[in-house]
């Protein structure tokens, strides 16, 4: 059963009386006990969907079409009342900065059970001893001490194990982490994301794992889109994606990582350029003026999807012989 | 000197930071943000120097740079003592070191033209005359893979690799032997990160450049530096030329460091069982005893717990400090 779909969605922000367009075509679904993971740069949108699967896009941000199907409803067309009631709940976000997302006036139990207390609607003790079991389930020790702690009391891993538990704390379906890793260092990394995918395995979540790290990607997830320019570009199982990448985008994303598990001299192949600037026009596929492969058809129509075997694709020189493009990875 | 001669050589550094506290900031402890660190970087070679934060390798590459001072311990610049320069003498050593910073927003002013920023080290230290210097910069950005019309844009005008690129040819303007690249490339998306290690890669080979690279991405300090140094807690863990540090790590720390790391290959990473470190680094400001890892390490004995193991050469060129590393890994 598929636990989110995410449909044909575009997010517009207003802008000098207009609108301008920052994700033009996200689409992908996640199953329960799943790990999808969403890769990009920054500014290909992967942020901005995640928010609007919360329902937390800014001032100006508005989802402009498409669908958020949420266990079959579409999240899009509930009123406000009934998205509230999710978010925090059901559906559960770890945002990237733990220092910025937790609350520096406010103790560690109060931000805990805060939820508890609003969605589960759990009295003040209950919701303590459930605190309790959310920071030892999480690895925090010495938890009654924490309870009383302020997040500046805390190191970064500790306060990324807390942004875990608040979003565990009421039994979620899905849960979307932002980044969950990306300021913290290499080790602690490591605990975090085993910490993540255990609990999700063990309760039966479905994660969007939003990441630019492509290692990190080939070990927690099992599903991967790409993303550019606020589209998807591709979308495909991880082990399909890394041994016959289609884009030439993701070709060229996997030529540009230094590898630990390749000579030290293996070159570097960069995708000339930059990423797009989403407030400058650009007709056809947003990633011909870098592509190796672009013919005209790429500069004038958006490319359609084609699949095969369950390997998604969006681009018109698919399956066209990889060996020619100057980045493709050898 | 000689080509023999390191171009740089720092040797039992020892950097401290005074904890002050009260209203009269009496000093109440001392944090040894750098407590012994030695090695050397033959010219037109790279150095990296890793670890997690806190670890003290950004005060090594402030202390080479002379942007805080060595509370002990020696660097040589081309055989030469830096604390023993005069005025006249580190001007000159100034101008020979640059440095090239990790956030290209905070790290050029955003009030100047890049013309302006490039041109500014060349007029302070009156390398060129005016006549010549906007043909200088339009070498400069020509040597970094931008246009001339970049001169004249502001830093918010330009996207985060173009800064980082400006960042490098102003670093380049001096004629400098040594760079100094903190974190140079962390701050960069994935696919404008590889542009900017090879533009540093290219002007090493055409300017004969050597680099101390400091950086928390193994794989991407591995790629860059000849020669890898790890840094725990202010010390040195292990040093060694890149190939054997990478492929057969003598410090349990190096080796859980690689073990973190997960790899872009699906079918190599879900099938491999990582054990995470335990726990955190402690605070540098109250280390533990003995050797500083010992808290974290799977090997730990009770002489880790007592004594402070030295830096020795466990095969040719590659050292450990490591009571256990015999044991760690068998001989090949």
């Amino acid at each position: 059963m598929t636990l989110l779909r995410v449909e044909n969605l575009a997010i517009d922000v207003a802008r000098d009386g207009g609108t301008c367009r920052l994700v033009h075509d996200a689409h992908f679904s996640v199953d329960r006990g799943e790990t999808l993971a969403v890769v990009g740069e920054s500014g290909s949108g992967k942020s901005l969907t995640a928010l609007a699967v919360m329902d937390l896009l800014g001032e100006g941000l508005s989802v402009a079409s498409g669908k958020i199907l949420y266990d079959g409803t579409d999240l899009t067309a509930l009123p406000p009342q009934e998205r509230n009631a999710l978010r925090g709940s059901k559906i559960a976000m770890i945002f990237q900065e733990p220092m910025t997302s937790l609350n520096p006036v406010r103790s560690i139990e109060h931000q805990l059970i805060e939820g508890m207390r609003l969605k589960l609607r759990l009295n003040r003790q209950a919701a303590r001893a459930r605190a309790l079991e959310l920071l030892a389930e999480v690895g925090i020790s010495d938890p009654e001490r924490r309870l009383n702690q302020y997040p500046h009391q805390l190191s970064g891993g500790m306060r990324q194990r807390v942004m875990i538990a608040i979003a565990l704390s009421c039994e979620p379906d899905l849960i979307l982490a932002d980044e969950p890793t990306t300021a913290l260092d290499v080790t602690i990394q490591a605990q975090i994301l085993a910490l993540t995918s255990r609990l999700c395995r063990d309760h039966g979540i479905g994660m969007v794992l939003i990441t630019h790290n492509l290692g990190i990607v080939a070990r927690y997830a099992q599903n991967v889109a790409v993303m550019y320019g606020g589209r998807v570009v591709e979308r495909a199982s991880a082990r399909q994606l890394y041994r016959d990448p289609q884009h030439p985008y993701t070709r060229g994303l996997l030529a540009s990582v230094p590898r630990l598990d390749l000579p030290r001299d293996t070159p570097l192949r960069p995708i000339p350029g930059a990423p797009p600037d989403a407030t400058v026009e650009l007709t056809g596929c947003r990633f011909h003026p870098r592509c190796p492969m672009a013919t005209e058809i790429c500069a004038q129509k958006v490319p359609d999807f084609s699949m095969t075997d369950g390997h998604e694709v969006a681009c018109w020189n698919a399956g066209a012989d990889a060996s020619k493009e100057e980045g493709a990875v050898a | 000197m000689s080509s023999a001669t390191p171009l740089l050589e720092v040797e039992n550094l020892e950097v401290n930071f005074a904890i002050k506290k009260g209203l009269m900031q009496r000093t109440v402890g001392v944090v040894r943000a750098v407590n012994g660190v030695s090695f050397k970087i033959p010219r037109g070679t790279s150095f990296g120097l890793v670890g997690e934060s806190g670890c003290g390798k950004t005060t090594v590459a402030r202390a080479v740079l002379q942007l805080v001072e060595a509370s002990a311990g020696t660097i040589r610049f081309d055989g030469q003592d830096i604390a023993k320069m005069d005025a006249p003498a580190l001007k000159k050593f100034r101008s020979r070191v640059q440095a090239v910073f990790q956030d290209p927003f905070s790290s050029l002013n955003p009030r100047m033209s890049t013309g302006r920023i490039i041109s500014e080290p060349l007029r302070v230290h009156r390398l060129k005359p005016e006549s010549e210097i906007k043909a200088e910069v339009t070498r400069l950005l020509d040597i970094c893979g931008l246009p001339a019309r970049f001169a004249d844009l502001y830093p918010h005008e330009m996207s985060g690799g173009q800064r980082q690129r400006v960042g490098i040819a102003r670093a380049l303007a001096m004629n400098p032997e040594l760079i100094v690249c903190d974190e140079a490339v962390s701050a960069l998306d994935v696919s404008i990160q590889a542009q900017i290690i090879n533009l540093l890669e290219d002007l090493q080979k055409e300017l004969g450049l050597t680099y101390l690279f400091i950086g928390h991405d193994l794989s991407v300090v591995r790629h860059i530096c000849d020669q890898v140094g790890v840094m725990y807690l202010g010390r040195m863990a292990e040093a060694a030329p890149s190939d054997p540090l990478f492929a057969k790590p003598r410090h349990p720390y190096t080796q859980a460091l690689i073990d973190a790391v997960p790899n872009p290959d699906p079918d190599y990473e879900q099938g491999r069982e990582i054990v995470p470190l335990e726990g955190e680094v402690p605070s540098p400001a109250n280390p533990p005893s003995g050797c500083f890892f010992h808290p974290r390490c799977p090997l730990v004995t009770d002489r880790c717990r007592s004594e402070v193991p030295p830096l020795d050469p466990v095969e040719p060129g590659h050292l450990a400090a490591c009571w256990e590393t015999g044991i760690t890994v068998p001989s090949a």
